[in-house]
């Protein structure tokens, strides 16, 4: 009898392989911010609006970040989350182990592409409305890594983001300006409006 | 702290044993021959006094006349530390022979190193991409690369 190897065998490894490729040529051009509701006009709608305000307050009260970290800046997110900074103030100390109860990826560092097929496929395991905020350069543009051989020159080339906040770490000061943003941005969001 | 050993020293001790196998050594590093590691890595594991039964750190180096394999070795036991070097100087097909049956935790750090400088250890009972995808076109930390 043929001994379990704690190897993983090459055709898993060549298809992963396949999928990256794939993936890469995929992903040359970066997807467009969503942030063409920002400038439609909205229409005024009596029962929408009241909805909309409800809803929104409701939502941007409670977002939930996915437990997801890449490199650096995670211990970033990590010191905003905890007591000094402490994120709960914004009813954000909730990260979720499981994308499926979060609303919110903070995808705070580098993102090679290996690693790009398991942040798109938590991306698309979070319910809608969900929300991304790229964290750092290295997740806005690939900072200091952008031309290199491994490294994803900016996740909105896999996800479409919603909010940036430069910095090599940014300062958990920077995140909750960032989260700040977000909370507006979440205000003037309508059921109206297609996301 | 951990003493780090004087290669010139250990070379001394290498070379009653292994007349051929050291090219050159100085106080910071030993310099073996390729064909000649693996018993030389066997004699300094077990021979009382040296004793390196722990494996710190392998790394790939690209000199471009030549690519290197640093290995770091520490002895628990004894308390000190021994910089060990290959060299390969065939471009095309580096080879050299694989630790992975004295230290286990040559395992993974063979694998960065052919990933990353295209190092092939026989021997190794898995050597493949580690960092990088399958597929990858290259040995990206060669200093040709690109
Ligand atoms: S932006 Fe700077 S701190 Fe953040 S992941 Fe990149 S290198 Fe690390």
């Amino acid at each position: 009898m043929e001994m379990m190897s704690v190897y993983s065998s090459l055709e898993l490894d060549r298809a992963e392989g396949l999928a990256i490729d794939e993936l890469i040529a995929r992903s040359q051009q970066p997807i467009p911010d969503p942030d063409r509701w920002l400038e439609e006009e909205r229409r005024p709608n009596v029962l929408i609006t009241s909805v909309d305000a409800v809803l929104n307050w409701g939502r941007r009260s409670s977002v939930w970040p996915v437990n997801f970290g890449l490199a650096c800046c995670a211990f970033e997110m990590i010191a905003t989350a905890v007591s000094r900074f402490d994120i709960a103030r914004f009813g954000m100390e909730l990260f979720r182990a499981s994308p499926r109860q979060a609303d919110l990826m903070i995808v705070s560092g580098t993102l090679t592409w290996k690693m790009a097929p398991q942040l798109k496929r938590i991306y698309e395991q979070m319910p809608e409305p969900k929300w991304v905020l790229a964290m750092g350069v290295c997740a806005m543009s690939g900072g200091t890594f952008a031309g290199s051989y491994s490294v994803v020159p900016g996740v909105n080339r896999i996800v479409p983001v919603d909010v940036y906040v430069p910095g090599c770490p940014p300062r958990p000061e920077a995140l909750l300006y960032g989260i700040g943003m977000l909370h507006q941005k979440i205000a003037k969001d309508s059921i109206a409006v297609k996301r | 702290m951990t003493t780090a050993l004087s290669g010139q020293e250990v070379s001394r001790q290498i070379g009653e044993r292994f007349p051929d196998a050291v090219l050159q050594s100085d106080e910071a590093a030993v310099v073996l021959r390729g064909e000649s590691l693996l018993e030389v890595a066997q004699f300094l594991k077990a021979t009382p006094g040296l004793e390196f039964d722990y494996l710190t750190s392998i790394s790939g180096v690209d000199y471009l006349d030549y690519l290197e394999v640093v290995y770091h070795l520490t002895s628990m036991k004894n308390n000190h530390s021994l910089v060990l070097k290959v060299r390969c100087w065939d471009r095309d097909k580096p080879s050299l022979p694989s630790v992975v049956s004295l230290w286990r935790g040559a395992d993974l750090q063979e694998r960065e190193a052919y990933d990353l400088v295209g190092i092939a250890f026989s021997g190794h009972p898995n050597l493949k991409r580690i960092l990088l995808w399958e597929g990858f076109e290259g040995h990206p930390l060669r200093r040709d690369y690109l």
